[in-house]
Parts: structure tokens; sequence; C-alpha cells
């Protein structure tokens, strides 16, 4: 997919303005889910199989709106159904489309051992190479959202690419498209952020949500993909979504101090045995007492 | 194996068996394979090792493969050796004269049977960590299937793999050096099974004696 973005700056031969030009725009991108006004019409779970050409899937029945538990690798953006019981007894459906959160900080990225498997674009979405991909599976552990999936027949892992190919082409994401409430907002970081803590403060003072809010979570440096939640304190209430994710700490451990001691532990090693050899050398059957010496210890 | 079939008719003695020797090369084999591919997932800067053995994608597949290898090597020298390997008075003794050991200063080391104290140590070393890279590497090959709400199984397999890995690599390091540069005529033990006399003697006197007086007993 393309790595380069599309705006113009000077055209060659050309008289006039050039189109675009002092045109200002955030360059990076972000997805803005209002589970506040999702209706649970899965149709941005039917664009996003549409679009990345990907045939709908067996669903299992667990007496609720969820036709499946998790996303898998064919299958990149489920909505999250949960009959929430309020502190007043009262029931509260709450639904999340669940998909790649295209983290600042991805912890994919930093667990994958196979160069160029995983690519950051400057615009922020996060994407898979399958043709560098090696199928260790790392990414699976190192997602703090439980989205890389590992496809059995092709035997890499695959997940939301955020409409890569779409937005280099200046298009929505398809799941963006299909949203018939318009709880989908694609746009700039900058842009989505105000969208959505405007509309927060509205769910605040004009709803009754005490604790509406947006989801942007730090812990993995801000995400491309927000969420507006009716109760921003209580996350994992829709669908597990984690308080305050962060890359998992043993894959932080072993992918920075572990792996500079363990180098300097193999090159001190090799070293250490080099000097050994300089100093002492091979050792030698004679240096011992000869046979006709009487026994010692 | 009994010891009275050591004393060789040329005079040498025979210190591995064919099946020993089989067997340290079933294990040495794999372990070799599975270093350089872990190596190469190790560290992007090793990564042309995966490139070097066919491709990232091949080396993920037969690292596995290669592990159950070795496992089986590993459990094959369990019970061919384990009844051997077991620490005794003079081991210790070895441990506390290692400086001489270290510097060739071996008159001064004390008299050891079939293995010394560091062999054994390889021994166990190899085993237990064989028995955890076993446990982590049964996890990461399988990530996907390992549920959501038991994800703590792969935190724990994505350090103790590698620490694991680089406590064999230590290990290794200094087999593969003691083997092939320090006691001449150990990697033709391992190979064609047969030492000198004074090899024997030299660095394994007590072994040495009882295949003497055991040959010597029975004629």
């Amino acid at each position: 997919m393309s790595q380069v973005s599309n705006q113009i700056r000077r055209i060659s031969g050309h008289a006039g303005s050039v189109p675009g030009e002092d045109f200002s725009r955030d360059y990076d991108v972000c997805k803005l889910i209002d589970t506040t006004t999702c209706i649970g019409c899965k149709a941005c779970e039917v664009a996003c199989l549409e679009w990345n050409g990907y045939s709908f899937s067996e669903t299992t029945f667990d007496n609720s709106y969820q036709t499946m538990p998790e996303t898998s690798w064919n299958y990149w953006n489920l909505i999250k159904f949960n009959e929430h019981e309020r502190e007043d007894g009262s029931m509260q459906l709450l639904m999340r489309k669940d998909q790649c959160m295209h983290c600042e900080e991805p912890g994919c990225l930093a667990a994958c051992p196979a160069d160029g498997a995983i690519v950051q674009y400057a615009n922020g979405i996060v994407d898979f190479q399958q043709d560098h991909c090696i199928g260790c599976g790392y990414c699976i552990t190192g997602c703090p959202f439980n989205i890389p999936k590992f496809s059995p027949t092709a035997r890499k892992v695959f997940k939301c690419t955020l409409c890569n190919d779409r937005v280099t082409q200046g298009l929505e994401p398809a799941c963006i498209k299909s949203c018939p409430t318009g709880c989908l907002h694609f746009g700039s970081k900058t842009d989505m952020k105000d969208l959505a803590e405007n509309r927060a403060a509205q769910l605040r003072e004009h709803s009754g949500f005490a604790n509406a809010g947006v989801y942007d979570p730090a812990g993995v440096g801000g995400t491309h993909v927000i969420y507006v939640l009716h109760d921003a304190t209580n996350p994992e209430a829709y669908g597990g979504l984690p308080k305050n994710p962060t890359i998992p700490l043993t894959v932080q451990l072993w992918k920075t101090p572990l792996k500079w001691l363990g180098n300097l532990a193999i090159i001190g090693g090799l070293a250490g045995l080099a000097i050994h050899y300089l100093r002492f050398g091979p050792k030698s059957e004679e240096s011992h007492d000869s046979p006709a010496q009487g026994e010692k210890r | 194996m009994n010891d009275q079939s050591r004393l060789l008719p040329n005079g040498r003695i025979l210190r591995y068996t064919f099946g020993e020797r089989l067997m340290h090369w079933c294990a040495g084999v794999s372990y070799l394979y599975l270093l350089l591919t872990g190596l190469a997932f190790w560290s992007p800067w090793l990564f042309w090792l995966a490139v070097a053995l066919g491709g990232g994608t091949i080396s993920r597949e037969l690292h596995p493969w290669a592990g159950l290898l070795f496992v089986a090597a590993t459990i094959w020298m369990y019970r061919t050796w384990s009844s051997q390997m077991r620490e005794s008075e003079a081991d210790k003794q070895w441990w506390r004269d290692l400086p001489h050991y270290i510097k060739n200063e071996d008159d001064r080391v004390p008299k050891v049977g079939r293995f010394n104290g560091g062999q054994k140590f390889l021994f166990w070393g190899f085993f237990w960590c064989g028995l955890l890279l076993l446990l982590s590497g049964l996890i990461l090959w399988f990530p996907q299937y390992v549920p959501w709400s038991l994800r703590f199984l792969r935190y724990f397999a994505v350090v103790v793999h590698p620490i694991t890995a680089l406590l064999t690599i230590a290990l290794f390091m200094i087999h593969l050096y003691m083997g092939l540069a320090v006691e001449g005529g150990a990697l033709h033990s391992i190979v064609r099974g047969d030492v000198s006399q004074a090899w024997a003697r030299a660095f394994h006197r007590l072994w040495y004696e009882k295949v003497l007086s055991e040959s010597t007993a029975r004629k």
C-alpha cells in the first residue's frame, strides 16, 4: 500500500494558484465513535467485510445481540453488546464498535520481530504487511486490546487497517461511510478530539450522564480511534475496554532492559572466553602428576 | 553400558557409546538450529540469520519442531545419564577448587569420576532450562489458542523463554569452548567415542581407575 501522502505543494508549468495551496490541515487521522448514538445496527461490520473482501462469518448465539464473541482474522469490526445494570437497577444496553485502536505507541509493533511486518504511518495508521509477517504471533501478546488475529490458512496475522487504502486516496474508512446515525466520524485527531469533548460536555450538561467523557488512553500514547462513553469511569463495561491500557509490562521488559542485558552478557561472555584462552590456553594431559609419581589427594 | 568393555583392544578407552554420541548430536544439532533462529527473533540486528536459514516464515515454522527434537534428546539424556549426574562429595570439593580448574592448575583439582561438577551442572542446567523453554515455547507456538482471560500465560512466556534461552547460551558457550578449545581430545571422544588413557587419567581419574580395575579384574 502507498506510503506517501498526496497533498500537492507545487505543480510544474502551471498558471495561477496551486489547488489546495495554503490550505492547512492536521495530517494525522482519527476515527471518533460516539457510543451514545450507536444503535447497534452492524452496518459498519458489513461495510468492513465488503470493502476488505471477506464473506460473512458464521454467528454464535448467546441470548443477546452479540453475534460472535470477538473479532477474528477475517472479521475486523465487531460491535460489543453489554446489557449493563446500573446502580439504580435499570438496564442500559451498551454498544461499542470494537476494532484496532491504532495506538500512538503500538504494542504489536514493539513486540514484532519481523523486519517491516508492522508499519506505523505518519498519519497514525498502524498497518500489518502480511508479505513481511512471519506468523509468530508476538503482536497478539503485545496488543492490550485483543485485536491481532491469526489466520490458520495464511498462517499470518490480520487486523483492521483503518482502511489505509481508502484513506491514502482521500476517502473515509468504509465503516464511517456506512453509519446511518452519524455516530462515526473521521478527520484529524484535533478535530475529532474537539468534537468528542463537545459531545461529552453536552452529555454531562444536558443529558444527565455526569460521567460522560472521551476515551483516548494515555497509556499507549493516545489512540487514533477514540470513543465518547456515557460513563468514561467504567470503560470495562463496554465489552471489556481496558481502563488504562499499556504495552504489557513483560513485553516492555523483554524488548528493552532484557535485550540490552542479554546482548551485553553474550558479548561479555565471548570476550571472557577469548581472554581466558589468551591467558591460560588449553589444558594439558601432561600438567598432571605422571603415573610414575605417587597419588596426590 | 557396563564398564567392562570400555578398555578397547588398542589400549584406548571408550568414553561415549554410539547411543550416547547419537543422543548428544541430536541435542547438539537441534540446539544449534534453535539458537540461530532464536537469535534472529531476539534482535533485528540478527534477523539475517533467519533469512540465511530460508526466511523468517520457515524459521518460525520449524523452530518449535526443532524444539521438540531437542526436548526428546534431553529426555533421552535424562534417562541415560541422570543417575551419573548426581552431585557427589568430590564434586563439592571440585567447585571449591574451581579457580584452580579455570587457571589450568589441574594437579590442584580433586580427582573426579566420569563427569566433573561442571559437566553435571551443564546437564542439569540444560535439563531445567529445557523444561522451562518447552513450557513457555508451547505458549509461544500457539498464542492464538490462549484465551484472552489467560493472557497472563503469554505475558509470562515472552520473558521466560528469552531468559532461559540466554542461560542456555551461557552454558552452551562454555561447553563449546571447553570441548573445542580447552580439552584436546574431548571433541574426538564425542564424535568417535574413544579417549587416550592419558586423557582419561588427566581429566577423570576416578573413572579411569574404575575402568582399569574392572578390566584387570576380568582377566
